[in-house]
């Protein structure tokens, strides 16, 4: 800090303080209500402080049995389709980005320019712009309702591809020289330098991409149509969608905490990944 | 893949290079791009052709009949209220979260900028929202908002406010804007940090000698050393607002009342999918991919304007 100033470093406090509640707030608010009955909940002005129900909601959403819940899916099979999807799409996207970026990067073939700008247009090809078409493919191959349609069609990935690609060309030509004098194959040099070196990279990217992953809803609003692999977050949506006096909030509220506990956790105890991945990548 | 990865990437590609030392084989580079190249080809650009080719032509329901119609797809979207009135309601729900947004996120890092002690637990705080999927930060504040329980909607009422985000398209928009700039902050918030940070030092010091107050050194030395950054999420906070907040507005007002919060993307759902029309649902889409590319553009030339800087 420049300067010795008390007014502005309380004002500093004060401004962030604010700045941490209201964005704190809502999420607080959901572990609050989660921990109250439905007849509690149904009431105006809800409690603001924690009740003694929080075991019983939990038990009966990850059951998906009890008080409240008629035929619905356990929530604890939404996230479980929710960590495959997570997972499987930020590990294929973290994959296939580092071959690809390999190729791209250690080998003259032909076209290999057109290559890297066909990846490059994906970036403006957005599942948004062309749902109806994609699902149709998909429909085609019979991956609705698989873990396969759920998140091959999501695994292709600009953004991982070019930050490898960036990667790799800071890399010291004398290592892939070196590899070459001991007579390495090419993949050898793959795994024996390139992937141990790219760890950071990969640490940034798994977060970004799991949550990518984990929080992916329009896709899975298309891909499945049986319940049996609806993800956490078509669950939640499910459940929040009859007549306003008619959710029950208690159950959703807990539900919500568990749809945004894993990405949570990700992000803040990977931080220092997490922040690096979005900020320095982009400089 | 969303458009949210824009932003990463395209600060990527201007460096150019080739490496002086590659390795010699004619299939091992096609083997390694196949994963890739498959998905590529069969989900993104066999896709976006057909919706190229559907937008031209005309369907019956059961998809018995298909007959070209030329532009005939555009002229109608071009002669629908309800179309034209979906992308003002995009239009002022983008300027609105973009504006917020950032506005809201510069103030918090400035101040964040200027802790030395306590810095990590804000930042903690304040990026969590960031993991948050839309959906579940649409429930979270549908549920404040609630007019039967809602906290915030009971507050209001004790102010004389009747909060009624079902019947009132106001009352809607607020909504789904709060909704989504609390989700976006975290976001603009690391990316004005890491501007106010990469500020030399020096520089801040050398005015304050000067005498320049606080406020001065922010209007007349950090923030314009920020403008590439704010320009930055200009873009990414409008791409976001376009593609993004499909979930906040699904899971908060479903395009109502009426169609009030239908934004173009809510639209070129709720038309292919659940009102099945899908020439007029894929001409949405190509009107859609011609914004994400003007988007892009304009990013690009930024990116390189930023990079001669």
């Amino acid at each position: 800090m420049i300067e010795r100033n008390r007014w502005l470093n309380l004002v500093t406090h004060l401004v962030l303080c604010i700045g941490v509640v209201v964005i704190v707030f809502p999420i607080y608010l959901a572990l609050v209500g989660s921990t109250h009955s439905a007849q509690e909940m149904a009431q105006s002005p809800i409690p603001i402080w924690f009740g003694n129900e929080g075991f019983t909601n939990f038990k009966t959403i990850l059951m998906g049995e009890g008080e409240g819940v008629r035929n619905q899916l356990p929530v604890s099979r939404m996230m479980w389709v929710s960590l495959v999807t997570a997972l499987c799409i930020a590990f294929g996207k973290i994959s296939i980005s580092l071959l690809s970026a390999f190729a791209i990067v250690y080998f003259q073939f032909p076209f290999r320019k057109t290559v890297f700008w066909g990846i490059f247009i994906t970036l403006m090809l957005p599942v948004e712009v062309r749902i109806a078409p994609t699902y149709k493919v998909i429909a085609d191959f019979g991956m609705v309702n698989s873990f396969a349609g759920l998140t091959i069609p999501l695994i292709a990935s600009a953004t991982a591809t070019f930050l490898f690609r960036q990667f790799f060309l800071t890399v010291p030509d004398e290592l892939a020289e070196a590899a070459k004098m001991d007579g390495a194959k090419p993949m050898r040099f793959f795994w024996d330098v390139l992937i141990p070196l790219s760890k950071t990279s990969m640490a940034a990217l798994f977060v970004i991409q799991f949550i990518y992953g984990w929080n992916q809803y329009l896709w899975p609003l298309l891909m499945s149509t049986e319940e049996r692999m609806y993800p956490i977050v078509m669950g939640i949506r499910n459940m929040t969608a009859g007549a306003d006096s008619q959710v029950q909030w208690n159950l959703a509220m807990a539900t919500a905490i568990l749809a945004l506990l894993p990405p949570a956790l990700v992000v803040v105890l990977m931080q220092k990944w997490f922040i690096k991945g979005l900020v320095d990548t982009e400089k | 893949m969303g458009p949210d990865e824009i932003h990463v990437s395209l600060g990527l590609i201007i460096l150019n290079g080739d490496k002086k030392v590659i390795f010699k084989s004619k299939w091992l580079p096609w083997v390694l791009i196949a994963p890739q190249a498959v998905i590529i080809l069969a989900f993104f650009f066999w896709p976006a052709a057909q919706a190229l080719i559907q937008s031209f032509q005309q369907s019956d329901v059961f998809g018995t009949s298909v007959e070209w119609n030329g532009i005939e797809n555009f002229v109608s979207l071009w002669r629908d209220e309800t179309y034209l009135a979906s992308f003002k309601t995009t239009a002022i729900f983008s300027i609105l979260v973009a504006g917020l947004g950032i506005s809201l996120s510069l103030i918090l890092a400035f101040f964040a900028d200027r802790i030395t002690k306590g810095a990590w637990f804000y930042r903690t705080l304040l990026i969590l929202p960031y993991a948050v999927a839309p959906v579940v930060a649409g429930v979270l504040w549908l549920f404040l908002f609630s007019p039967s329980v809602g906290l915030a909607a009971y507050m209001l009422e004790k102010v004389g406010i009747q909060w009624n985000s079902l019947l009132n398209s106001n009352h809607a928009m607020t909504l789904i804007v709060i909704a989504s700039v609390w989700k976006q902050i975290s976001y603009n918030f690391l990316f004005f940090l890491a501007g106010f940070q990469s500020i030399p030092k020096s520089l801040i010091e050398a005015a304050a000698i000067d005498g320049a107050s606080v406020w001065k050194r922010f209007w007349t030395i950090q923030l314009p050393l920020l403008t590439p950054t704010t320009f930055f999420l200009l873009v990414v906070n409008t791409v976001y607002a376009f593609f993004d907040t499909f979930g906040i507005v699904d899971s908060t007002t479903r395009g109502g009342p009426g169609k009030d919060t239908a934004i173009l993307v809510y639209k070129v759902y709720f038309d292919g999918f659940k009102a099945m029309d899908l020439g007029g649902s894929a001409a949405q889409s190509v009107i859609l991919m011609a914004i994400v590319i003007c988007l892009t553009v304009i990013q690009f030339k930024y990116v390189e304007r930023k990079v001669n800087y």
